[in-house]
């Protein structure tokens, strides 16, 4: 079994780009240069470069003593959240801004959720100097208000996206409609290893330092390059992709893939799609996703924005009926106490997203040899508000 | 020989229309096919609503949701149609998004439309290899003709190989934009019509997109085998109602 794409994009049965024709000038530009860019030894230069002196890469690799005693196991994080920007995100804008560059775009388009993604976009646009829109839900402009700002105080134009249910699939709608109308001149910078190939595979590639440094760092400490167990959070994917991405081939590793229950599986609000999804199609990729019996796509819900996605990345709906990977979900509450808890124990306040991988070492036994990296894809400091009201700080 | 082809043997211009099946009201679908056959239009888009149209304008999108939120399915739709060929006889054609296609079964669906007397399908999203490698046997089985795009940016070399794999007409998307746009057709369209004639493709072409009155029917007809109103049509149906749609129809030609 592979668990990577092929060619064509496909993991197992999941990907493909299913879109319009009016896109497709565009996807094949990109389908036939992207992986020639990415391997050019000036274009790896200076996506390390900046990596490293921009993102401030790597990310520490930090063994939690006091996690680990209180689930008598052997637990580190990956430190996403100290990316900056506060989130593992930008790994993938930087990559993309540089694609574009070769690409000779002159243009930006983005869509956003909870902001996190148009942040790391904008940044790396006022970075290059790049015009760069952002669609977002007009729901989400006005429950993230200061993301939107960072993203105005970046140099971009926030726009809302006014169709649907006007957040962030609806959002990613506006950004694709945007690119049918700019073939020429815009590059649209994906948030997630979701969409039409070959951006699953794209961004899984970007976001594949995470586990190339988990690798070495955890060889430098434990004297072992792989971890019993990988664990993430998955709304779209791209911080699992990059965790898991270089331990996919290896069965040795364990893959854990966290998904957001929402109110809970059975409540109607959930964001769950390995559980309440099916076959089809979304964003141009096919892949699981939440769905009426018809085949319109539903509004998911989690209490984190940043999971709060129909589908997931074919990647992950592959190593989800493979049974490669094993996959959780967390409902609203079990994540907001798990952030609660990593705040007290560890001093580090996690993003609502990956508060969702904690809040498995409540229910899943690890031994206590187990080597357990849980990814902290991001920071918590956008998710104040929510804590505040939830926990009424 | 399936009603598209036979239409387009007539040698007129073809005015076509897509309408929003479910909008305005969810059971106008009937009335709407024979009040255009009625007023003289050639062929017929019966839009099948989805979520997520992702190459609509918001004309198409909000009818779409509008639609969809009166009550509009698949199953419905064909309840609506079965009895269609009783009193409407241009071809038709059912236009959507690829998922809810799929969700019902492709081959349950073109069996179904083989029943009802729909001779074609567009589905933007369903791309062509994945068509041929998957598809075209079970559109085959049924008689329908599969209806794909094109647009100023598509290659020539993708243009020929899209001619081969069609066998009703092309879909040629008149400017790089999503559906309802109001740019009038300038230069460029021209010299992209033209490139495209020169072509001497062996299917023949229908313009769509950006087409809303009698003067930009007239351009792209003048290469073209004909033409598709949508979001104007939609437009007149929201403000004028299905009463109207003689006067629409007459204003176009
Ligand atoms: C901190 C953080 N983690 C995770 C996600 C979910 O995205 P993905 O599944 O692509 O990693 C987001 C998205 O906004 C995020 O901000």
């Amino acid at each position: 079994m592979k668990y990577h794409a092929d060619e064509k994009g496909y993991y197992g049965e999941f990907g493909g780009a299913f879109i319009p024709e009016m896109l497709y000038p565009n996807t094949e530009e990109l389908r036939q240069n992207y992986i020639r860019i990415m391997e050019e030894p000036l274009f790896k230069k200076e996506f390390d470069q900046l990596l490293k002196d921009y993102v401030g890469r790597p990310t520490p690799l930090y063994f939690a003593e006091r996690l680990s005693k209180k689930y008598n196991t052997k637990i580190y994080l990956k430190r996403e959240d100290l990316c900056h920007t506060g989130a593992h995100k930008v790994n993938n804008t930087i990559g993309q801004i540089l694609m574009a560059k070769k690409l000779g775009k002159n243009r930006i388009i983005a869509e956003t959720g909870a902001g996190q993604h148009g942040v790391a976009t904008a940044t790396v646009c006022a970075l290059m100097g790049i015009e760069c829109v952002v669609y977002m839900g007009e729901i989400d402009i006005a429950r993230q208000a200061p993301n939107v700002a960072r993203m105005k105080m970046l140099g971009a134009e926030v726009r809302p996206a006014l169709s649907g249910s006007r957040t962030l699939k609806d959002a990613t709608n506006e950004a694709i409609r945007d690119w049918i109308n700019n073939p020429v001149d815009t590059h649209y910078i994906i948030g997630s290893v979701v969409g039409p190939h070959p951006y699953p595979d794209m961004v899984a590639r970007f976001q594949s330092v995470i586990s190339e440094e988990i690798k070495w760092q955890l060889k430098e400490k434990e004297g072992v390059e792989n971890p019993d167990f990988v664990v993430a959070c998955v709304g779209g994917g791209s911080n699992a992709a990059g965790a898991y991405y270089h331990y996919l081939d290896n069965p040795e590793v364990g893959i854990i893939a966290v998904e957001a229950a929402g109110k809970g599986i059975d409540s109607g609000e959930s964001a769950a799609t390995s559980a309440l999804g099916k076959v089809g199609i979304i964003h141009g990729s096919k892949t699981l996703l939440m769905q009426t019996q018809d085949g319109q796509i539903t509004e998911p819900y989690s209490i984190s924005a940043g999971l709060d996605y129909p589908g997931v990345g074919p990647m992950h709906a592959h190593l989800f009926r493979s049974g490669r990977g094993e996959f959780i979900s967390i409902t609203d509450d079990e994540a907001m106490k798990a952030g609660l808890l990593l705040s007290k124990l560890e001093g580090i306040i996690p993003a609502i997203e990956s508060s969702h991988a904690f809040a498995i070492l409540e229910y899943k036994k690890f031994r206590p040899d187990d080597i357990v990296v849980i990814n902290l894809s991001g920071r918590g400091d956008k998710d104040l508000d929510t804590y505040i009201n939830y926990f009424e700080l | 020989m399936n009603r598209i082809n036979q239409k387009i043997k007539e040698g007129k211009k073809i005015l076509s229309i897509y309408f929003t099946a479910g909008y305005p009201e969810l059971n106008d679908t009937v009335r709407i096919l024979e009040e255009l056959e009625k007023n003289g239009v050639d062929l017929i888009e019966i839009g099948l609503p989805f979520s997520d149209p992702l190459a609509d304008g918001p004309t198409i999108q909000e009818s779409s949701t509008a639609a969809l939120k009166k009550g509009m399915h698949t199953e419905l739709l064909f309840e609506q149609l079965k009895d269609i060929r009783k009193s409407v006889s241009i071809p038709l054609i059912i236009m959507g998004y690829f998922n809810p296609v799929f969700q019902y079964g492709v081959e349950a669906f073109c069996k179904k439309c083989h029943e009802i007397g729909i001779d074609g399908l567009i589905l933007p999203d369903l791309p062509l290899d994945v068509y041929q490698s998957e598809y075209e046997v079970i559109f085959k089985k049924y008689g329908l003709i599969n209806v794909f795009l094109i647009t100023p940016q598509t290659s020539d070399e993708r243009i020929k190989q899209i001619d081969d794999a069609s066998n009703g007409f092309i879909y040629m998307v008149s400017s790089a934009s999503t559906t309802g746009t109001t740019k009038g057709f300038g230069e460029e369209q021209q010299h992209y019509f033209d490139r495209i004639s020169a072509m001497k493709l062996k299917n023949p072409q229908i313009v769509g997109f950006g087409i809303n009155n009698a003067e930009t029917f007239k351009q792209a007809t003048r290469s073209a085998a004909g033409a598709i109103i949508g979001s104007a049509f939609i437009k007149h149906l929201t403000s004028h109602g299905v009463d109207a749609i003689s006067k629409f129809v007459k204003s176009i030609r």
